[in-house]
C-alpha cells in the first residue's frame, strides 16, 4: 500500500510545492497580462484535472488492491461513460483554446501607432537602431555590412541617413509607447526575450521577423537570446530601460545618426592619409 | 499469378477439413488464407549468435545495443547537470557542453527510445504475440540490425574526429549546425548525418518487416481487433517512422551538401565572426519545417509503443479488462493521423508566417482529446479492477502520473499564446522530458521486468525492483516538476551558464535537482545488477509467470524456442483482455482457449 500513500503524497506534494514556491512568473512589464491570464487559466483547469485523476488513481489502487477471493468487473465497455469524457475532455480544450487564440489574435496585430526599432543580433550580441526625424528605417543589406557600414545601410536610401544606430550598448523604451520589434539577424539564428516583457520572437538571416509590446513599468531589464546561438548563446545578453519621457529624450539626444557617423568616418580616413 | 490463386484455395481447403472437422461450432474459425512460409535455419555459430535471423533474438540485440548506448547518454546528462549545479568545478566548457547536450538529445530519442521500442519490443514482441513463428523477412530483419550497429558507431566515432562532436543542439539548425560559431560544424555534422541516414536505412528495413508482419503473419483468428495493445501501439508507431523518417533523411542529405559541399538549401546569404560566406538564397525555415514534420511524429514514435504496452501491463496486473479496448485502438490511429498536422507548434516564435500559429495550436489542442481518453481509459482499468502491485504495476502507475504531468503541460506549450512566454526555456525542458523521455522509459522498466521471464526464462528480483522503482519514479518526478517554475521565470534552456533572474534565485533549487539526478543515475547500477544476476541465478519462472492472456505466454516451452510455436500455430478465440470472466473459477483465459474449452464463462464475443 506504501505506492497509494506516495501517489498521494506526490500529487499533494506538487500543490504545496506549488504554494510555497518562490518561483514563479516575474512581474509583468509589458501589455501582455493577456498571456499570463490564459496561462493562469490553463495552469488551474490542467492542474485541477492532474489532481482528481491522481486522486482517483489513489483511490482505486488502495480500494482495488489485490485480494485472492475476489474477481475484477467483467465490463470491456461503457459507450455512455466514454461519450461523456470525450465531449467533456473537448468541451476543456476549446476552453483553454479560444482565449489563447484572442491573445495570439492581438500580438500579431500590431498598431499603427507602433514605433520601430529594429533590434540586430549577432553572434553574440545586440545593436539598434531608431527611426530618426523621418521615422522611417532606412533599407539594409547584408551585402553592404563593412566595417564603417555596420548595419549594411543602404547609402542611396535618404531615410537611413538619420538613423540613429545604437551599437553594443542599452536599448531605451518610453514607457507606454506601442514598440513594434524588428528582429534581423546577421548570421545564425537568435530570439530577442525579455522574460518581463513575455513575447519573444526567433531572428533568422535572410529575413526580418517582428512582435509588438508596450512597455509599461520603469525599469532596467535584462535582454536574452532564446534561440541555441553557438558557443556564446549563454552569455548573449543585454539590457532594455524602460523610462519617462524626458528621460528617453534625453538619451535620444544623445545618439548619433548614421550620416554623423559616416562623416566622422571620413574625417578619420583624411585625418589618417595626411 | 493464378498458380498462386490456385494454391491458397488448396491451401484454405486443406486448413478446413484438418482443424475444424471435430470441433464443435461455437470454436469456428476461419481457416487460414495463406500456407505456413518456410523457416529459416540457422547452421553456424555465427549465425545463431552474431547475424541472428530469429526476431526474438534480434530483439535482445537491438535492446542490449540501445541500453549501451542510453548509458553514454545518461552520462553526458550527469556531467551536464553537474557543470550547472557547481560551475566552480569546472567539468565542462561550453563547446563540451553544447556538444554533450546536442549527443544527449539525439541518443535519447532516436538510438535509445526509437531503437529500443520498435527494434527491441516490436522484433521481441510482434511475432510472439501475433502467433507467428518469425518476421515474414528474417534476413532483412537481421541486415536491420547491422545497419543500427553501424549507424550507432558512427554515431560514437564523432566523439574522436577533429573538433569533436556536433554541438548544434539535437535539432541541428541551420546556419548555426554548420557554421564556425558551432563546435563540431563540418566532421561533427557528416558524422552525425552519416549515422542518422544509416539509421534510417536500417530502421526501414526493420520496419517494412514490423508492419507486414502484422498485417499478413498473424495466427488463425487473430484479427486485427484482437491483437494486444502493445502490437497496435508497435505496428502504428512504425507506420507513423516510415513516413516521417524521410522527411528527416532529405533534410539531412540537403544538410550534408550545405556543410560538405558549399550548397545554400538552408543557407541564406549570411555573415560569419567577420566573414562573408559565398553562401545565398537558402531558407534556414524550411529545415525546421523538415525537422518537425520528422520530429513531431517521432515523439509519438516513442510514446504510442509506449501506450499499448502499458494498456497491456495494466490490464495483466489490474487482472481486469482493459477498458474501452476499441476507443483505445482508434484513438491510437487518431493520434498518429493528427500527429501530421501538428509539427509547426515547435516553430510558434520561429518567424513563420503568424497566420500558422491559429492552425497549429488548434490541431495541437485537439490532439489532447484522444490522448486524454487514453489516460481516463487506464485509471478506469484499475478502477474495480483486482490489483497486484507487482514491479511492472509499480511502474505503470508511476507512467501514467508521469504522463499526465507532462501530458497536461504539453497544453500550455501547444497553445500559441501561452507558448510564447515559455518557449525555449525549462519548461519546455520538462515537459518533453516528462512526457517523452521519463515516461516511456517508466514503461520500459515496467516491460522489462514483466518479459524478462519470456526472454531468460528466470524472474527478476522483486526487493531490488521496487528499490530501483522507488528511487526512479520520486527521483525523476522531483528533478523535473521544480524545472517548470524555472520555466515560469524565464530562466532560457541550453545556457551553459545558468540564467540568474533577479527577480527569484535558482541557484538552490539548481544543485537540488543535480543531486537527485545524480542519485537517479547511479540508482540505475541496482538495475543493471539486477539484470545480470537474475539472468544468472535468478528465481526460475514458471510458465505464465503473470497469468497472462496475450500468446507470447501460451508457447509450449518457456522460454519459446526458435519457430516459437513447435509443430502447430496456434488458434486464437477471443481478445487478450478476458479477465476477471463471470461463470468460471480462474480470472483469465488466454486468446487460444476455445469457447468450448470455458463453457460456463459469459466473455462478451470478441
Amino acid at each position: 500500500m506504501t505506492i497509494a500513500f506516495v501517489l498521494f503524497l506526490v500529487v499533494v506534494g506538487t500543490l504545496i510545492f506549488h504554494i510555497w514556491s518562490p518561483w514563479w512568473l516575474t512581474p509583468l512589464a509589458s501589455n501582455w497580462s493577456g498571456m499570463d491570464e490564459t496561462l493562469l487559466l490553463t495552469f488551474w483547469v490542467t492542474g485541477g484535472v492532474f489532481m482528481a485523476v491522481g486522486l482517483f488513481m489513489v483511490y482505486c489502487v488502495w480500494r482495488y488492491r489485490y485480494q485472492k477471493d475476489r474477481k475484477s468487473e467483467y465490463k470491456p465497455e461503457d459507450k455512455k461513460l466514454e461519450f461523456h469524457l470525450t465531449w467533456i475532455t473537448a468541451v476543456g480544450v476549446v476552453a483553454l483554446l479560444a482565449p489563447g487564440l484572442i491573445v495570439w489574435n492581438k500580438f500579431v496585430t500590431v498598431p499603427e501607432n507602433a514605433v520601430k526599432v529594429e533590434v540586430m543580433a549577432y553572434q553574440w550580441g545586440w545593436n539598434y537602431r531608431l527611426a530618426g526625424e523621418d521615422e522611417i528605417l532606412g533599407k539594409t543589406s547584408i551585402h553592404n555590412i563593412s566595417d564603417d557600414n555596420p548595419y549594411g545601410l543602404d547609402l542611396d536610401d535618404p531615410n537611413g541617413k538619420d538613423d540613429l544606430l545604437v551599437e553594443d550598448a542599452d536599448l531605451h523604451l518610453q514607457i507606454d509607447k506601442p514598440v513594434k520589434v524588428l528582429l534581423r539577424s546577421i548570421d545564425v539564428l537568435h530570439n530577442f526575450y525579455v522574460p518581463e516583457f513575455r513575447a519573444k520572437m526567433d531572428m533568422v538571416p535572410g529575413m526580418i521577423t517582428f512582435y509588438w509590446f508596450t512597455p509599461t513599468k520603469t525599469g532596467e531589464y535584462e535582454i536574452l537570446c532564446a534561440e541555441l546561438c553557438g558557443t556564446g548563446h549563454y552569455a548573449m545578453l543585454g539590457t532594455v530601460v524602460v523610462e519617462e519621457e524626458s528621460d528617453y529624450s534625453n538619451w535620444l539626444a544623445q545618439q548619433t545618426s548614421f550620416e554623423q557617423i559616416l562623416a566622422q568616418n571620413k574625417t578619420i580616413q583624411l585625418t589618417e592619409k595626411q | 499469378m493464378s498458380d498462386e490463386f490456385d494454391y491458397k484455395i488448396e491451401a484454405k481447403a486443406a486448413d478446413a477439413t484438418t482443424a475444424d472437422a471435430s470441433a464443435p461450432p461455437i470454436d469456428y474459425v476461419p481457416p487460414a488464407e495463406r500456407p505456413e512460409q518456410e523457416l529459416y535455419h540457422s547452421k553456424s555459430w555465427w549465425t545463431t549468435y552474431v547475424f541472428s535471423q530469429d526476431a526474438k533474438y534480434i530483439g535482445v540485440q537491438y535492446t542490449c545495443v540501445a541500453t549501451a548506448i542510453a548509458v553514454v547518454g545518461l552520462i553526458l546528462s550527469l556531467m551536464m547537470r553537474t557543470q550547472l549545479a557547481f560551475p566552480g568545478l569546472n567539468v565542462l566548457d561550453p563547446s563540451t557542453y553544447y556538444q554533450f547536450v546536442t549527443m544527449h538529445g539525439m541518443i535519447m530519442v532516436v538510438f535509445f527510445l526509437t531503437a529500443l521500442f520498435l527494434g527491441g519490443f516490436g522484433n521481441l514482441l510482434i511475432p510472439l504475440m501475433c502467433g507467428a513463428r518469425d518476421m515474414v523477412f528474417p534476413y532483412v530483419n537481421m541486415l536491420s540490425f547491422w545497419i543500427f550497429v553501424l549507424a550507432i558507431l558512427l554515431l560514437v566515432s564523432s566523439f574522436f574526429v577533429p573538433g569533436g562532436p556536433t554541438g548544434a543542439g539535437w535539432t541541428l539548425y541551420p546556419p548555426q549546425a554548420i557554421t564556425v560559431g558551432t563546435p563540431g560544424n563540418l566532421w561533427g555534422m557528416v558524422m552525425m548525418l552519416a549515422s542518422l541516414v544509416f539509421f534510417v536505412i536500417g530502421f526501414t528495413m526493420g520496419g517494412l518487416n514490423y508492419v507486414i508482419t502484422v498485417l499478413q503473419a498473424r495466427a488463425r483468428g487473430m484479427t486485427l481487433m484482437r491483437l494486444p495493445l502493445s502490437v497496435w501501439g508497435i505496428f502504428v508507431a512504425t507506420v507513423l517512422a516510415l513516413l516521417a523518417f524521410p522527411a528527416l533523411l532529405v533534410g539531412g542529405i540537403m544538410l550534408l551538401l550545405d556543410a560538405v559541399l558549399g550548397t545554400s538549401f538552408f543557407m541564406p546569404e549570411m555573415i560569419s565572426m567577420g566573414e562573408k560566406l559565398s553562401t545565398e538564397g537558402g531558407s534556414p525555415i524550411l529545415f525546421q519545417h523538415l525537422f518537425w514534420f520528422f520530429g513531431h511524429p517521432e515523439v509519438y514514435i516513442v510514446a504510442l509503443p509506449a501506450f499499448g504496452i502499458v494498456s497491456d501491463l495494466i490490464s495483466v496486473h489490474a487482472r481486469r479488462n482493459l477498458f474501452g479496448y476499441r476507443m483505445m485502438v482508434w484513438a491510437i490511429v487518431a493520434i498518429a493521423a493528427l500527429s501530421f498536422i501538428v509539427w509547426a507548434h515547435h516553430m510558434y516564435v520561429a518567424g513563420m508566417r503568424p497566420w500558422f500559429g491559429y492552425f497549429f495550436a488548434t490541431t495541437t489542442l485537439i490532439i489532447a482529446v484522444p490522448t486524454a481518453i487514453k489516460v481516463y481509459n487506464w485509471v478506469l482499468t484499475l478502477w474495480r479492477g483486482n490489483i497486484r502491485l507487482t514491479v511492472p504495476m509499480l511502474f505503470t502507475l508511476a507512467f501514467i502520473i508521469t504522463f499526465l504531468n507532462g501530458g497536461i503541460t504539453g497544453l500550455f506549450l501547444g497553445n500559441v499564446a501561452i507558448d510564447v512566454p515559455l518557449s525555449d526555456t525549462y519548461f519546455v525542458v520538462a515537459h518533453f522530458h516528462m512526457v517523452m523521455g521519463i515516461a516511456p522509459v517508466l514503461v520500459v522498466f515496467g516491460a522489462v521486468y514483466h518479459w524478462f521471464p519470456l526472454v531468460t526464462g528466470r524472474m527478476l528480483d522483486e526487493g531490488l525492483g521496487k528499490i530501483h522503482f522507488w528511487i526512479t519514479f520520486v527521483g525523476t518526478y522531483m528533478i523535473y516538476t521544480p524545472m517548470y517554475y524555472q520555466g515560469f521565470l524565464g530562466v532560457p534552456r541550453r545556457y551553459f551558464e545558468m540564467y540568474e533572474s533577479s527577480y527569484a534565485s535558482t541557484v538552490g533549487l539548481n544543485v537540488f535537482i543535480t543531486v537527485a539526478a545524480l542519485i537517479v543515475g547511479l540508482s540505475q547500477l541496482i538495475f543493471f545488477y539486477n539484470i545480470i544476476n537474475s539472468a544468472r541465478a535468478g528465481k526460475k519462472a514458471k510458465k505464465n509467470p503473470w497469468d497472462a492472456n496475450s500468446l507470447e505466454w501460451q508457447t509450449p516451452e518457456m522460454p519459446p524456442k526458435h519457430g516459437n510455436w513447435g509443430n502447430e500455430l496456434p488458434v486464437v478465440y477471443r481478445w487478450p483482455y478476458d479477465f476477471g470472466v463471470p461463470g468460471i473459477d480462474k480470472d483469465y483465459i488466454p486468446q487460444n482457449v476455445s469457447p468450448s474449452q470455458v463453457s460456463g464463462a459469459k466473455a462478451d464475443k470478441t
